[in-house]
């Protein structure tokens, strides 16, 4: 666990905070979108709180999006990736680390400002609970599974785009079941059936998806 | 048996075969310089030799063993230092020569003679010509000086296969010569390379074995 810990991630984190602007840029994204809301739809607190949940998550969703190219362009471009693989450590491992700290980097920031968020759209605090819930469960798994696409179109000139367009319909049930988690909470019902289905796709995700991220870099530097 | 050996290895790019059923063997205290035009399959070669690709056919053994059946055994013994650097260009030289070290487990016991693996890594950058610009972000480095980090671990891993693609390139004539001279000494130490260039390696290299592809339509 040294050498994974010291070597990458570590290394990650420092390059993380030496790229502020690509930390900073999709939270501003998100808190942009979610300002449009009020204006463009209705700025009536019953609409708001109807709509909110959906829109922190798809918000969320989309500013993640933006970011996740990070996760292995930079290694890639420069070869790392390279040396990664040729380290003699498990491929596995070493994307398990990259994908936390990605995840440290990009959704806790998140996480944090979620409170804020939920203000601007009228949440009660029973959603708003429900939200960071989903939030806490549910973001891994978007750094889980985008990693994959990511490791799939790292080699591909331009694979912005088609990142997006991989990932978004792979996360439609997430988004369902959380939105329909802070709806039920909203209702003052019972939630955790939601929350346990996401968390039962994050156990799977945390199974199975650093063997495909793994497969999927050496598919593209093959 | 040991050595690098490659039997019958075929690769084929879009539909264009680069060489095909060709074998090759490095021994112990052997510099083998690749020669051939841009396209032959140079890079290719040096990257299945690695295990970064697969061939189509063929396989590569490193002291009897499959490359692919144990790669941890065979990448304790390998540097492979492509076109790209592995540099990232926000850290400076010694930080991704520090999280390199530590990526491939490199720690103190290995290098016993100095326990500090940061003033081994100043020595390395000193001798190198780099004094002054170690804490200096890679990117704001010339291409020679970049290329001189990437150098660098040759100096810093102590591993018995070197795979060099194309080192020389962005390279000063003192810095080729300093290259050329590690090589020669790693060789007499009972190393192997296998190095591609475009131009002729000079007598400070020592003797070399030269081996050529071709291109194929």
């Amino acid at each position: 666990m040294n050498p994974l810990l010291l070597g990458i991630f570590k290394r990650d984190m420092q390059i993380a905070f030496q790229q502020k602007a690509e930390l900073v840029q999709p939270l501003m994204f998100l808190l942009m979108v979610v300002t449009l809301f009020p204006l463009g739809v209705s700025p009536s607190p019953e609409t708001l709180q109807r709509i909110g949940p959906g829109v922190i998550w798809i918000a969320a969703i989309l500013s993640s999006l933006l970011g996740m190219e990070r996760l292995f362009r930079d290694d890639f471009i420069d070869g790392s990736l390279e040396q990664y693989t040729l380290s003699g450590m498990s491929l596995p491992a070493v994307a398990t680390v990259k994908v936390l700290a990605h995840w440290l980097v990009s959704f806790v920031p998140l996480l944090i400002l979620s409170p804020l968020l939920a203000m601007f759209l009228n949440l009660s605090v029973d959603m708003f609970i429900a939200l960071m819930l989903t939030l806490l469960i549910g973001t891994p798994l978007l750094s889980l599974i985008g990693a994959i696409a990511v490791g799939l179109t790292v080699g591909l000139a331009r694979g912005g785009l088609l990142l997006a367009l991989l990932l978004i319909p792979v996360f439609i049930p997430l988004l369902i079941f959380a939105t329909s988690a802070v709806d039920s909470a909203a209702l003052q019902l019972p939630y955790h059936p939601q929350l346990a289905i996401i968390g039962a796709m994050l156990l799977l995700a945390a199974a199975a998806a650093p063997f495909a991220i793994a497969y999927s870099l050496k598919v593209s530097q093959n | 048996m040991s050595g690098l050996y490659a039997s019958g290895l075929t690769c084929i790019k879009r539909d264009r075969v680069l060489f095909d059923d060709f074998s090759f063997n490095l021994n112990a205290g052997e510099l083998v310089y690749l020669r051939g035009p841009n396209g032959a399959g140079k890079t290719s070669l040096l990257r299945i030799l690695t295990g970064l690709s697969s061939p189509e056919r063929g396989d590569v053994t490193f002291n009897g063993v499959n490359i692919s059946s144990n790669p941890s055994l065979y990448y304790q013994a390998l540097i492979y230092l492509g076109h790209k650097s592995a540099l990232n260009g926000a850290l400076s030289a010694i930080d991704n020569l520090r999280f390199w070290l530590a990526q491939h487990g490199i720690q103190n016991k290995t290098l016993k003679q100095i326990s500090d693996i940061d003033s081994t890594i100043y020595q390395v950058l000193e001798h190198l010509g780099l004094v002054g610009l170690e804490d200096v972000p890679v990117r704001f480095l010339s291409a020679g000086q970049q290329r001189r980090v990437a150098l660098s671990r040759l100096w810093l891993k102590t591993a018995t296969v070197w795979v060099l693609d194309e080192p020389f390139t962005a390279l000063d004539t003192a810095g080729v010569i300093l290259l050329e001279r590690k090589m020669k000494q790693h060789v007499a130490d009972g190393g192997m390379i296998i190095t591609t260039s475009h131009q002729a390696l000079s007598p400070e290299a020592g003797t070399h074995r030269c081996v050529d592809l071709e291109y194929r339509f």
